[in-house]
């Protein structure tokens, strides 16, 4: 089964470790190896993309090594795809380069 | 509580090698400097390649490279004509604890009698340290170097993230680790500064990374911005794609900012975690940290590196395991692993800290097995400082 890693516990996303398909299966593990979540992808996913283990409102934080990476521009419910279409950086906004 | 066997020095520091050093202050006189230490077992040469002029950042950087405890004694082997002159060197080692000797080749009449000369100071000096001992220490003596280079995809997953785990460790068991790359550090000002010992220390990380940024932009370059190829890759913003680098150092509070420049040349006070400010290239990083007294280096790489170290020994991490595969000759450790679910982060990172107490009591790395010297002293340029208002 397809796995993705949650580096830091105080996490909101998961980062896959292997292309995943709309609807394949997946295990989220913690920082112990332990399975914390088993979900469907609902959207492809790319190797080294994010995935959210939690619903994340709009405008909450996104958190991946236990810090804020940006927040939620949109709502988005866990096992959806998370990257520059649903986040925006604080510091900079990636999707207008 | 884990302890390392390492070598006692007079001054209470301990080193997790016994090497001979001889620096040769510029390079006219390296080729001369690395024939004599070929002749002794133990002894390896160095030099800088900035010019014969002194500058005070090489020279920190040289005596500081000489004054760490994984050096038993040091050998000057000048030319003779230069201004960063081997005496520099020597008036700076001289009150230590330590054997220095300086020689220059236009007084010695030529390389064959400074040759002669040079092997036979090396030669009783590597006699004598043949009687040193390791002995078991706490883990408090040891300073370890996290680096990352020639990073992927799997880098900011597992390697370093791993490492981060192993140097959480070693913090926790009363050591010291130092971490540098400024320009990799864009964007997480707050997130460093926040985790900082106090405000003095969070203030001089924001003006860190300030500064490097405005020294990145007056080459036209903004630091903040995101290559196509870092967003295909999954990174969505800069906060992230920083937060993957700065993460090898771990999670445990920042004690200090080293500055490493011509007026100041800072050294770990204490146990835990310490920001460099550093040039972001392998080689040159690896050489100041371990210049400011780390004996022993952790390097992250998901593309593979062969990166060693003149004085220090280097372990090398990939979290990628095809590069582990393909390159096993110069990867110490596969933290692949990881991706698979086959072992943890977590696990990962202890296996990390294990074979760090293991090299630092003797274990070779593959790259010192393979005898990798790596040595570059790195020099901002002076005039552009002072027209950024740095200095």
């Amino acid at each position: 089964m397809k796995k993705a890693i949650q580096i830091d516990e105080k996490d909101n996303v998961a980062t896959v470790t292997g292309q995943a398909i709309e609807g394949e299966a997946l295990e989220i593990l913690n920082p112990e190896g332990a399975v914390i979540l088993q979900t469907k992808t609902s959207e492809d996913l790319p190797f080294g993309h994010k995935i959210a283990i939690k619903d994340i409102g709009t405008g909450a934080n996104v958190v991946k090594y236990g810090e804020v990476i940006g927040a939620a521009s949109q709502d988005i419910p866990a096992g959806r795809w998370v990257h520059t279409h649903n986040v925006k950086s604080v510091r900079m906004d990636t999707s207008e380069q | 509580m884990a302890e390392f066997y390492g070598y006692e020095r007079p001054d209470g520091t301990v080193g997790t090698r016994n090497h001979l050093l001889v620096i040769a202050p510029i390079d006219c006189s390296y080729e001369p400097a690395k024939q004599i230490a070929a002749q002794v077992e133990g002894a390896v040469a160095v030099t800088q390649n900035h010019g014969c002029d002194r500058d005070d950042m090489v020279v920190h950087n040289l005596v500081g490279t000489a004054l760490n405890p994984n050096v038993a004694g040091v050998l000057i082997v000048g030319l003779g004509c230069e201004t960063l002159t081997g005496a520099l060197l020597l008036e700076r080692i001289l009150p230590t604890w330590k054997p220095v000797y300086n020689l220059t080749i236009q007084e010695e009449g030529g390389t064959l009698k400074t040759h002669e000369k040079g092997v036979r100071i090396l030669q009783e000096m590597s006699q004598e340290i043949g009687k040193l001992r390791r002995e078991a220490f706490p883990l408090a003596k040891l300073t370890l170097a996290v680096e990352c280079g020639g990073s992927d995809a799997t880098s900011g997953l597992a390697a370093n993230p791993a490492i981060g785990v192993a140097a959480d460790m070693l913090i926790d068991a009363g050591g010291s680790v130092i971490f540098g790359e400024t320009q990799e550090m864009t964007g997480t000002q707050q997130v460093l500064a926040k985790r900082a010992a106090n405000e003095k220390v969070a203030e001089d990380i924001c003006n860190m990374i300030d500064t490097q940024e405005r020294r990145i932009k007056a080459m036209g370059v903004d630091s903040r911005w995101m290559s196509k190829g870092n967003i295909d890759g999954g990174l969505t913003t800069i906060e992230e794609k920083s937060l993957g680098a700065v993460r090898k150092g771990g999670t445990r509070t920042i004690q200090g900012v080293l500055h490493n420049n011509w007026e100041r040349f800072d050294k770990p006070t204490g146990s835990g975690l310490y920001l460099m400010d550093g040039p972001g290239w392998d080689v040159p990083s690896v050489t100041h940290m371990v210049a400011v007294g780390a004996q022993i280096v952790c390097f992250t790489s998901g593309r593979g590196s062969t990166t060693g170290h003149a004085i220090a020994p280097v372990i090398k991490i990939t979290g990628n395991p095809d590069t582990y595969r393909k390159m096993s000759d110069n990867m110490d450790i596969n933290a692949g692993p990881i991706l698979d679910g086959s072992e943890s982060l977590n696990g990962v990172g202890r296996r990390i800290f294990d074979m760090i107490v293991e090299t630092a009591g003797g274990k070779k790395t593959k790259a010192e097995a393979l005898g990798y010297k790596d040595f570059v002293v790195f020099k901002r340029d002076r005039a552009a400082e002072h027209m950024l208002g740095n200095c």
